[in-house]
């Protein structure tokens, strides 16, 4: 088995670097016979899939058939690993992640290479430089973290198995979602430098990247809410996010990803920011690269991190090549990039993107900063020193706000000038709206003054109410102009503006989503915790609810024994529940992991830890957290992803308006 | 009618009441005071053992570390040591990787001013485009283009449906 996948490794390394040499030689010599070559180069291209999906199922049919002669397999699989574990096995350690790295990213230049006809030229550019970035990866794949090493010695009867955390059933699609995103940045990266390396004309190059970015962020956001309510459902802490470097390294590709989805439009719409746009893509390609190299290398310690290898130097010298390609081709064709507008007023949509981008590109430095300032430290100080959850909140928290307001202000602001009376009116009632929102939360007793954290939690929840407002009334506006004209009700009328603009309006959608995940987040300044040691018949109390311990059971499976508590749960002296909080030790890796129980309801989390037996006393621990608002999130993440595939529909024809209607001036669709 | 005495033993019961009273909200709001800055110091440091968990956020049972470093915290807490000491204390025993965020001293504050100045450089830059791009000049009359038709004035059309699209 290990033989058929390391020759399909060479085989896809072989067609990977042809696609790249052959491509780059046709593009660059004008012959007879360079389209001949060009064409031999995508097939290379296309063929690299097939090469490298062979060496996946390989690695996969390995997996199901405890073939531990396999290095890989070995140490990341066992015998009694369930099915859909064993799947995951392809991404569950340093190779196989890598080998499913590649995979990816040739299926994309699959899709690519299979869809040249809209422009051949600028898609064998592109080609040949996705090529480029698979060649890396299959280099290390083949000669540093080959995924088909052969265990040296006597055949080991098991493996160690699955490392326990990832033996949850969000991990089957929280890598691969992930993955989906950073490795997706890889086409509008290549169409990026492309475009800038033969001096494209015009922003077609963006109208064919924007739903291949879209498509990306959508993954990336995904991946990174998974990861956030895989840590909220396995590790036990009562957390969905603690700052972590891997963490981190998803989030920087992702708020950079996200200035650009923005910033782009002003290159769509006024020929403006397109130095800009262009630098915050090869941004985001180099900063998922850098994630994967923080991850890999060892240089900053994580909980997620895998084992620290020699990787991290090839990825160093990656990251150095691209930065440098990336500043040749600018110097070289700068001035092909220059704006095609003036800024007319300081009260516009393109300021507000201004600030926008701004704003992100500031958090994902901090993000940066923060991640890598124990580095700096020991440098500089000779200690390392921790950058944990109170430097990023106190730093990001104010970012964040500053943003929400402008998701707030930016719908409200036309392009190139918007009157303050107009902005005024517009503002005035959602203003008012959120404004009595924080009078009611004072008056419901919230006290902002005596903690940082219930200021930055009412500033949040009235700021998402003014989002919210502005989205509503936006939707309102447009739809009663259409309702007007064409005799439908509002309801109807909303649908059908959607539809007409459906990146606008999705893009809204994904505003609110925004905003009812940051609500999610503003609950966290109110999480309670209590821990208690809990004998039969013990109670413990928590907010409104009192856990009574009914019993404590163990079970045994070939993969793991585990422990758990009876606990009936009672609110307002009626029992409404029964809860298993369970610890189990995996057998194979000798590994214990904990299996919260949560009781989710829209006002907060009930989160039961069983955490095992006191040593000293013998008697078992439980941990109880309340939660306010977690369940926000996750439904906002829905939210999000509906804006995002709403904005990737067509638009659908425009209604026609007779000529002699009379349109009135209402402000209307002050753009995207 | 009450005698003097009865008032006056009255009025001390009244004070020993309130005294009583003022005593122990004094002792209450101690009690949740030394509990608020427990929950605050506790979330200022971090586990040791390797989780890189906030040190209240630690769950690991029979972690070699957390148990014992929270009982260090009461105890500085109960001896009323202010934060300072407290984390110095901390810091002493266990290295400047306990602290849970960098120190406002030394090469340290760099880490918290670099953001802001980030901040401020960018929104310096934002001022710069702004200027450059609201002082580019106008085409003059002899630049301005000449009637449009045919594929031109579809760019132009374009352009405006771009520009003014719903």
């Amino acid at each position: 088995m290990s033989l058929i996948g390391s020759f399909a490794l060479l085989v896809a390394l072989a067609l990977a670097a042809y696609c790249l040499l052959a491509g780059a030689v046709a593009l660059t010599r004008q012959t007879a016979g360079s389209a001949r070559l060009g064409e031999t180069a995508r097939r290379a291209g296309i063929a690299t899939f097939a090469a490298v999906l062979l060496a996946a199922i390989v690695l996969v049919v390995a997996a199901f058939r405890n073939d531990f002669s396999i290095a890989y397999i070995f140490h990341h699989s066992n015998r009694d690993l369930s099915a859909p574990y064993k799947f995951a096995t392809l991404w569950s350690g340093q190779e196989g992640s890598l080998l499913f790295w590649s995979l990816l990213l040739s299926a994309y230049g699959l899709v690519l290479r299979l869809r040249y006809k809209t422009d051949p030229r600028l898609f064998a550019y592109a080609s040949v430089l996705l090529a480029a970035v698979q060649v890396f990866f299959l280099l290390l794949l083949n000669f540093a973290a080959h995924p088909f090493a052969i265990m040296q010695g006597s055949l080991p009867a098991d493996g160690n198995g699955l490392n326990p955390l990832l033996q949850y059933p969000e991990m089957v699609i929280h890598p691969p979602m992930l993955y989906l995103g950073y490795v997706g940045f890889t086409v509008p990266f290549a169409f990026a430098l492309a475009a800038l390396i033969m001096r494209y004309p015009g922003e077609k190059w963006i109208h064919i990247t924007r739903r291949w970015t879209m498509v990306t962020w959508g993954f990336l956001t995904c991946g990174i809410f998974l990861g956030a309510h895989w840590a909220y459902s396995v590790l036990g802490w009562g957390g969905y996010w603690g700052w972590d470097p891997v963490e981190n390294a998803s989030l920087m590709p992702w708020l950079t990803g996200t200035a650009f989805l923005h910033s782009v439009m002003m290159q769509e719409k006024r020929g403006m920011l397109k130095t800009w746009n262009v630098w915050l893509i090869f941004a985001t390609f180099m900063l998922s690269i850098f994630g994967t190299f923080l991850t890999r290398s060892g240089v900053v310690s994580s909980v997620h991190a895998f084992a620290q290898s020699s990787i991290g130097d090839w990825f160093v010298v990656f990251l150095a090549l691209i930065f440098v390609t990336c500043a040749f081709f600018y110097g070289k064709n700068r001035s092909h990039l220059r704006s095609e507008h003036k800024l007319e007023s300081l009260v516009s949509r393109e300021s507000s993107f201004l600030f926008n981008n701004l704003l992100f590109v500031v958090a994902c430095f901090t993000v940066l900063w923060g991640t890598l300032f124990p580095v700096l430290s020991e440098w500089v100080q000779g200690n390392k020193v921790t950058v944990g959850p109170p430097f990023f909140n106190r730093v990001n928290i104010p970012v964040a706000l500053l943003l929400l307001l402008l998701t707030a202000v930016g719908p409200l602001l036309a392009w190139r000038k918007t009157s303050l009376e107009s902005l005024k009116r517009n503002f005035l009632w959602p203003a008012m709206g959120a404004l009595g929102v924080g009078v009611l939360l004072l008056a419901v007793g919230m006290r902002p003054w005596k903690d940082v954290a219930y200021f930055y939690s009412l500033v949040t929840i009235m700021l998402s109410v003014l989002v919210a407002l502005t989205v509503i009334s936006e939707f309102v506006r447009g739809g009663r102009v259409i309702a007007r004209h064409s005799g439908q009700n509002l309801i109807s009328s909303i649908g059908q503006l959607a539809r007409r603009n459906t990146r606008r309006y999705g893009g809204y959608v994904v505003h609110f989503g925004v905003i009812v995940i940051m609500i999610g987040f503003a609950g966290s300044a109110f999480n309670q915790d209590t821990e208690k040691e809990l004998g039969f018949g013990d109670r413990m109390s928590i907010g409104p609810y009192t856990l009574v311990c009914q019993s404590y059971t163990q079970d045994d499976n070939p993969n793991y024994s585990s422990e758990w508590a009876v606990l009936d749960l009672y609110k307002g002296g009626k029992k409404i529940d029964t809860m298993y909080p369970e610890r189990r030790f995996y057998k194979a890796s000798q590994q214990t992991s904990t299996i919260p129980r949560v009781r989710s309801t829209i006002g907060g989390d009930l989160y039961i830890v069983y955490e095992g037996l006191n040593q000293d006393t013998g008697r078992p621990i439980l941990k109880a957290h309340l939660n306010p608002l977690v369940s926000w999130i996750w439904v906002g993440v829905w939210i999000m992803i509906l804006g995002t595939v709403l904005a990737l529909v067509p638009n659908s024809l425009p209604v026609r308006v007779p000529a002699t209607a009379r349109i009135e001036a209402e402000p209307v669709g002050v753009g995207d | 009618m009450p005698s003097v005495f009865h008032r006056r033993a009255g009025l001390r019961k009244s004070l020993l009441q309130s005294a009583l009273l003022v005593a122990s909200v004094v002792v209450l709001m101690g009690a949740g005071d030394n509990t608020a800055r427990f929950e605050d110091l506790g979330h200022r440091l971090m586990c040791v053992c390797g989780c890189r968990q906030i040190l209240l956020e630690c769950n690991h049972v029979g972690c070699a570390y957390s148990e014992g470093m929270r009982a260090e915290l009461v105890a500085a807490v109960d001896r009323a040591d202010n934060d300072d000491l407290t984390l110095q204390s901390f810091v002493q025993k266990y290295g400047p990787t306990v602290l849970a965020a960098p120190t406002k001293a030394g090469f340290n504050r760099v880490a918290w001013i670099a953001p802001y100045l980030a901040l401020a450089l960018g929104l310096l830059w934002v001022a710069h485009l702004a200027r450059v791009w609201r002082s580019r000049p106008l085409l003059r009359p002899a630049d301005l283009p000449m009637p449009v038709h045919g594929p031109e004035l579809e760019r132009f059309r374009e352009q405006v449906r771009k520009e003014t699209e719903a």
